[in-house]
């Protein structure tokens, strides 16, 4: 403390404060009075939880993990029947979390790019349906927007005999999105496997070229032969497998369809809930963050002689994106939390399967608790990534 | 005479050519100013071509709007009539008909509140007295029991009203939290700094409705034996604990953004800590953080429906229950439609009021 310091130099008050006119003091009694509270508010819940367990008769711990859930789950990534544990259960709740979220995230940066950009379209038409959408979804509940989707699905479309034909293959009925998928045939293996060496290669070159532009100057098309790579090189493999054609697509037989990839109505709901409310905050962030790179850099960088491409990804991307990481990471922690409403549609994610253990074992502290724990998990590990970027962005900074 | 006339034929010689003044002007620069733009504007006019006349047909032409359920069924277009005959249920749910009165007095006091708070000249202390007069006055219109009001269970309560209770009985005890917990994480103190911290991150990183949850099946295992405390208690408590760890994080945006020199001034007037943040930095601070907290408060309505997860009967939940009804359970499109414009009407009011405020307040820096 600077005060202290001065104080000590010019000794001319000769009556010393008294010491509960210390900052320093007064701080730790502060502190001390401020724990104590918490401390006894903490401690007067717990006794009464305990109490009230005792006099219920309900057991604690996570012993409950272990048993047999006996309830079924309408959709799971992994192999699972009545007969698993709980903790089997919740796994399965969680990986469908995690899967909603996942595709959700891919969606509605895809989708809410496009209407940020459209919103900033010079073409009035385009830039006013933007508005009107992102004005539009923002303000309606994103629980009333799912019990829409779910009840558009349920109610309004057609028994699986009358489904709609949206392309070949594609059908929609209530019994949700049936889709045609390529029969199962080794090339694809292959496939992935070309894929992946695509993207090594895509990494090497671009080290190469990068290296090559330091040295000599001269600029080598990484994004053009990256594309190049990431897609010939699949379609290659593809042609030299035999060039399968085969498809497994659905088919009508009595009352519903066979083959194909079912999407359940509940997961769509979910989906196309989640991705059409979060978009929308998403366009404002991208046109924010467009929008904060000002004219005189896209001028700036041409009067240099940089290509238009070249000022996209050397000068507006890079300053562009400082504004809109953030942010955005924080919409896709939203996302990822409003998926927990899905519970109210009945899709079995998380918070579903939780409540349904909850129920079963009475263990409302546990179960609660575990809810909590996994979006803690998905929070800090986001909040972790973005203390990562912010140091990065600042290294790159002047 | 003929250098006036002189003069103004050679105004109009220079006018600009037809093509790029008017209508056809206006076209030319905003819809077809080159090939792509041109493209663009005729797909959106397709797409919307292809669903607006379906949707108008749909609403308007084939529709009904005051019939019976079974009526409904012989006609393609909407059942605008689930709504008129459901109305009052779908407004305030299960409170006694008779006195349904009270609810929608109350409804329109607050609303009536909202709107007169919205000027910027009414912002004198004298508001906060309206304001509690009003809500204490609602609180006795809807619970009854003296002024010969009968009693109504609050777990009667429903509809419009619990929706706007929760929402602004949620932001207004949550305010003088959010701005403790604000001034508590930027305190130098480590263990405040740190509990605030905590409870902060801990609450931002939760959805709500596990909060809700908590507070429906949790928190009365933390209560002594023999209290209870009513559901839509606990559920505004989930409801103010979830909103004020918002509200921090806005006061603090606000905490953040005063100069380093108003603190140093108000330390050097000899001033302490809590007369430095009353009457220097939380006046200037509150004043920049007044758009965000109008966000907060369109968040904080809309996710009072969420309360529908918990089996309380809000605006969401009472359509839902006359969805349940077989005569109207067609017609879930026509119930949320009607209610997506209720509650888009309302944040479309708060969120232009928030852009304008926003405006104002930014000139007057």
């Amino acid at each position: 403390m600077p005060q202290d310091d001065t104080s000590h130099t010019s000794a001319v008050t000769p009556s010393k404060a008294p010491f509960w006119y210390d900052p320093k003091i007064r701080a730790v009694f502060f502190q001390v009075g401020v724990l104590a509270m918490v401390g006894l508010l903490g401690y007067y819940l717990v006794t009464n939880t305990l109490d009230n367990l005792e006099r219920q008769d309900i057991a604690t711990g996570f012993g409950f993990l272990e048993k047999q859930s006996s309830f079924e789950i309408g959709e799971s990534l992994i192999s699972y029947s009545a007969a698993d544990t709980y903790l089997r259960a919740l796994l399965v709740g969680a990986l469908n979390t995690l899967l909603v979220s996942f595709i959700g995230i891919i969606l509605t940066i895809i989708l809410g790019t496009f209407i940020g950009i459209a919103r900033l379209s010079t073409n009035w038409l385009l830039s006013k349906m933007a508005a009107i959408y992102i004005e539009f979804f923002q303000d309606i509940p994103i629980l009333l927007q799912l019990f829409f989707w779910y009840a558009f699905f349920y109610v309004s479309l057609p028994q699986p005999k009358q489904a709609i034909n949206l392309f070949k293959g594609i059908y929609l009925c209530n019994r949700g999105l049936i889709f045609g998928i390529p029969a199962a045939h080794p090339a694809y293996k292959y496939m992935a496997l070309a894929f992946l060496l695509g993207c090594l290669a895509v990494y090497l070159t671009r080290r190469w070229a990068r290296k090559r532009q330091d040295e000599t100057g001269r600029i080598f098309p990484v994004f053009k032969a990256a594309l190049g790579i990431l897609i010939g090189l699949p379609v290659l493999t593809w042609w030299a497998a035999g060039a399968p054609t085969a498809m497994n697509l659905p088919v009508l037989r009595g009352f519903n369809f066979q083959g194909g990839i079912t999407v359940s109505p509940e997961f769509t709901a979910v989906l196309l809930g989640l991705v059409l409310y979060t978009a929308a905050f998403v366009a404002e962030v991208v046109r924010a963050g467009i929008q904060s790179v000002s004219k005189g850099q896209t001028e700036a960088a041409a009067s240099i002689g940089l290509k238009p491409g070249q000022i996209l990804n050397l000068v507006i991307l890079p300053q562009a994106l400082r504004v809109i990481i953030p942010p955005l990471t924080s919409q896709m922690l939203n996302l990822t939390k409003n998926s927990s409403l899905a519970v109210a549609i009945g899709y079995p994610e998380f918070v579903s399967v939780a409540g349904t253990t909850i129920n079963q074992t009475g263990q409302a502290i546990e179960g609660v608790a575990l809810i909590m724990t996994i979006y803690l998990i998905f929070s800090l590990t986001t909040s972790a990534f973005m203390n990562w970027y912010n140091k990065k962005m600042k290294l790159v900074e002047r | 005479m003929t250098k006036e006339r002189l003069q103004t034929s050679s105004v109009d010689a220079i006018k600009p050519p037809r093509t790029n003044i008017g209508v056809v002007g206006w076209l030319r620069a905003n819809l077809f100013s080159t090939w792509y733009n041109s493209l663009l504007t005729l797909v959106t006019l397709y797409v919307l071509w292809k669903i607006i006349p379906p949707f108008i047909r749909w609403a308007f032409i084939d529709s009904l709007w005051t019939s019976t359920g079974e009526a409904c069924q012989a006609v393609d277009g909407a059942c605008w009539s689930i709504i008129p005959a459901n109305i009052r249920f779908i407004m305030f749910g299960f409170y006694p008909y008779t006195q349904q009165w009270r609810p929608a007095i109350a409804v329109v006091a607050l609303v009536a509140l909202l709107v007169y708070s919205q000027f910027r000249p009414n912002w004198k202390k004298r508001l906060i007295y309206i304001w509690l007069a009003g809500l204490v006055g609602m609180g006795v219109l809807m619970r009854g029991g003296i002024f010969g009001l009968t009693p109504v269970e609050s777990t009667k309560w429903g509809g419009l009203p619990l929706t706007l209770l929760l929402a602004v009985f949620g932001l207004t005890a949550a305010y003088p939290l959010g701005i403790v917990l604000a001034l508590g994480r930027q305190s130098r103190m480590p263990a405040v700094k740190s509990l605030c911290v905590v409870y902060i991150e801990l609450i931002r990183g939760v959805p709500l409705i596990s909060l809700l949850f908590m507070s429906s099946v949790v928190f009365p295992l933390f209560l002594p034996e023999g209290v209870t405390v009513n559901k839509i208690l606990r559920a505004q408590v989930a409801i103010i604990l979830f909103t004020a760890a918002y509200i921090a994080e806005v006061v603090r945006g606000g905490l953040q953004g005063m100069p380093k020199g108003q603190y140093e001034a108000a330390e050097s007037l000899g001033l302490n800590y809590y007369q430095t943040m009353r009457l220097i930095i939380l006046p200037q601070a509150l004043k920049i953080v007044i758009p965000p907290s109008v966000s907060i408060l369109i968040s904080a309505f809309k996710d009072t429906s969420l309360v529908v997860i918990i089996a309380l009967y809000d605006l969401l939940k009472t359509t839902q229950s006359v969805l349940g009804d077989p005569r109207w359970m067609a017609y879930s499109a026509e119930a949320y439609v009607f209610l997506a414009l209720v509650y888009f009407i309302c944040c479309f009011y708060m969120s232009n009021f928030s852009r304008k405020l926003e405006h104002q307040l930014d000139t007057g820096r």
